[in-house]
């Protein structure tokens, strides 16, 4: 069995993990490229949204790498993702491809299916063993979600422009080669100290700016032109709302944005009170919680006709108003290209350093009335 | 069966608008009868018509489906007319499926533009039957309690009045009526024309009903076919249980309940062989009809079904309309002289 699975951010790295421990060969789809995306788009549905379209794409190129079983996560609505798998099984299977297709349906959808979905991918699995192994990965998934966070803040502050994400690969590759769980969490220490190494400018005036949005398109930086590096080399301390392990893991505590849910959630309440599945509520508990916590602005990410995004952009005016941030929502689709990205986040960062240069001449000029 | 525009007004009474739009295709016979019932006047928006739909486009987050940009523009067309919107958040009509994200965020979009377009206060009772499909009457007893201090005795009375009056509808729905010839409305959708029977084909008519009923949307798409010679076959024509059963024809359950009613209507026909062809309407950018495109079309493919897929918004022109559907039409009738031929 050689199993392939679509790239988001650096999922792949817990994927390897994971199919390593569970003894199955698993083929890594080329990275994501422009050419990803086109075969993609060339199959999928014209206004399906952006991530399935790159999805598409991967399970293509990792088929003609020879993979013959494709897993996908699964998911009960009420946004599309949890049908994804469906339909892209149906599309490939159009294109004439052979191949063994799985779905993952969420852990409480189903103790015993998600347990029987790792079973047929490695016969003679034991529950304890499968949660033995599930622990393991995740704990790796975790590492690099931790280490990536720093290198978002460092970003900002460092001397050389890319000395970070130079550090961040270094990281990557260590933490990829640990095993064991105490191996893992060595690597992790030494990863996170790799990234603080990292030669910073501690009296830069950083702007701080959170990205929320859709998941995908937070996540996997082929998709966003890897606007966080572009961003962190404007000296731009970035906050993002979304982490992967965060997501998959069990309870609602959001261990790596540091927020748990329920308290984020609370925040969207006067403005969105009710789950409009994927990302909606979070994103707009997200910009207030940033605000409250004196971030210059935010950016919306969302693929292009995203149900739960674009409830949440239809509200985000009002937000902005009343908490007083700006907020610049970015629709990614298969036509967007970098440099229209590039002017309007450089536009926005302007706007930002502007409205802080007033503010600040606003309260020194309130201090000097205070004097007289 | 009594029109509903004859359900008596109480004069005096507190003023509830509910927009033309969305879910008023499928349950204003229940929502009329219910805030009826329960001593409140019920007006509802006209027909959309231009300034309703740029009303819409103008407020409404660009990327939205027409039929929400419309919703919007019906919302604004109460302002002055009513004392209250009636905006529920529709969660869940079925046992463990959603209706779609955007109704769940409705009540919370058009709030967050209240203030600003100065809107009558919102009414927006959650009904969601996702967990238990009988929590549906308890959520409109305390929302009739909550807003109205309607107590529950009557409640229950108004809410088994709403649900005679959505039974009639959606058996005459059933017996091949159009939402268009029960619902209050023009003359202006009608058919005027209708080929003789032995010359129809029969198109199936796929889509939502708040797509293929707007006139003003579609630009009167049912009354163009009809007059075209189609004999139409809707989905509400069949058993809606029917319709589900068929919907599980697919390897995963949807999960949204609308477009399992459509997915039902067109695994229903081409099993029965109800239809000569089918027309698939779909809004641009509708999210669910995105994916269940590609199902949908695979199975008019395999049971070759000729199929065509209509994607509307609000730049749809009627020349490239009217072009489309007199090609397809055209296409389906020669198909069936070729058969008779052979024959």
């Amino acid at each position: 069995m050689k199993i392939s699975c679509p790239h988001m951010g650096h999922l792949h790295y817990m994927l390897e993990d994971l199919f390593e421990r569970l003894d199955v060969e698993y083929v890594k789809p080329p990275v994501s490229t422009t050419k990803t995306l086109t075969i993609g788009a060339k199959h999928s549905p014209e206004f399906a949204c952006l991530p399935l379209k790159i999805n598409v794409g991967n399970f293509i190129e990792a088929l003609d790498m020879g993979a013959d079983t494709l897993i996908m996560a699964g998911g009960h609505g009420p946004c599309r993702f949890g049908y994804y798998g469906i339909v892209e099984e149906r599309i490939l299977r159009d294109l004439g491809y052979e191949f063994d297709f799985i779905m993952l349906e969420p852990f409480n959808d189903g103790k015993r299916d998600f347990y029987k979905t790792f079973k047929r991918l490695s016969p003679g699995l034991t529950i304890p063993r499968l949660y033995k192994i599930l622990k393991a990965s995740f704990a790796k998934g975790r590492a690099f979600d931790y280490v990536h966070k720093r290198s978002l803040q460092v970003r900002a502050y460092e001397v050389n422009r890319g000395d970070t994400t130079r550090a961040l690969r270094q990281a990557e590759q260590l933490m990829a080669l640990a095993y064991t769980p105490e191996e893992i969490e060595e690597a992790g220490r030494e990863a996170l100290a790799l990234i603080d190494a990292v030669e910073q400018d501690p009296d830069r005036d950083v702007m701080k700016v959170a990205i929320v949005g859709e998941f995908f398109l937070l996540l996997e930086p082929f998709s966003n032109f890897g606007l966080e590096e572009i961003l962190g080399h404007m000296g731009v301390y970035l906050e993002r709302t979304v982490w992967v392990t965060d997501w998959i893991a069990p309870n609602r505590e959001n261990k790596v944005y540091g927020f748990p849910k329920n308290f984020v959630e609370e925040k969207a309440e006067p403005y969105l009170s009710h789950n409009v599945g994927g990302e909606g509520r979070e994103t707009i508990g997200g910009i207030v919680l940033m605000a409250e916590r004196g971030f210059d602005g935010a950016l919306q990410l969302l693929p292009f006709g995203c149900m739960p995004e674009n409830i949440a952009t239809s509200i985000i005016p009002k937000v902005q108003r009343d908490h007083d941030i700006p907020v610049l929502t970015l629709a990614f689709d298969e036509q967007t290209g970098r440099a229209g990205l590039v002017t309007r986040v450089e536009a926005f960062m302007d706007l930002l350093a502007a409205r802080r240069g007033s503010r600040l001449a606003l309260a020194g000029a309130a201090a000097a009335t205070d004097k007289i | 069966m009594a029109s509903l525009s004859q359900i008596p007004n109480q004069p005096g009474a507190m003023r509830v608008g509910i927009p033309r739009s969305l879910l008023y295709y499928k349950y204003l016979p229940f929502w009329k009868t219910f805030l009826a019932e329960l001593g409140l006047e019920v007006e509802t928006s006209p027909l959309t018509n231009k300034q309703i739909l740029s009303w819409g486009v103008e407020v409404a987050e660009n990327e939205l489906c027409v039929p929400v940009k419309a919703f919007y523009g019906h919302c604004m067309a109460l302002r002055g007319k009513v004392d209250a919107l009636f905006v529920p958040r529709v969660v869940s009509v079925e046992e463990r499926e959603y209706t779609c994200p955007k109704f769940l965020g409705l009540p919370d979009m058009v709030a967050a533009v209240a203030d600003q377009l100065e809107l009558p206060p919102l009414l927006t009772p959650k009904l969601n039957q996702r967990e238990k499909p009988s929590e549906f009457k308890w959520q409109l007893i305390n929302f009739a309690r909550d807003e109205f201090g309607v107590g529950a005795m009557d409640a229950i009375a108004a809410l088994e009045t709403a649900r005679l009056a959505q039974r009639r509808y959606q058996e005459s729905l059933a017996s091949g009526h159009k939402p268009l010839d029960l619902l209050p409305s023009s003359r202006l959708n009608r058919t005027r024309w209708k080929a003789p029977k032995g010359e129809r084909k029969r198109i199936g008519l796929l889509g939502h009903p708040y797509n293929i009923y707007d006139g003003y949307i579609t630009q009167n798409l049912v009354a163009r076919l009809e007059e075209m010679g189609a004999e139409l076959v809707v989905p509400e024509m069949t058993d809606h249980h029917v319709l589900m059963q068929a919907a599980t024809d697919v390897p995963k359950q949807l999960y949204w309940s609308y477009e399992k009613e459509i997915m039902g209507a067109v695994n229903h026909w081409t099993e029965n062989k109800m239809v000569d062809g089918v027309i698939y309407v779909l809004a641009f950018a509708c999210g669910p009809d995105s994916l269940v495109q590609v199902l949908i079309e695979h199975r008019a493919r395999v049971h070759k079904v000729p199929l065509m897929s209509l994607t509307i918004d609000e730049h749809s022109g009627e020349a490239g309309l009217v072009t489309r559907i007199e090609a397809f039409t055209d296409m389906l009738m020669r198909k069936k002289k070729t058969a008779e031929a052979v024959a």
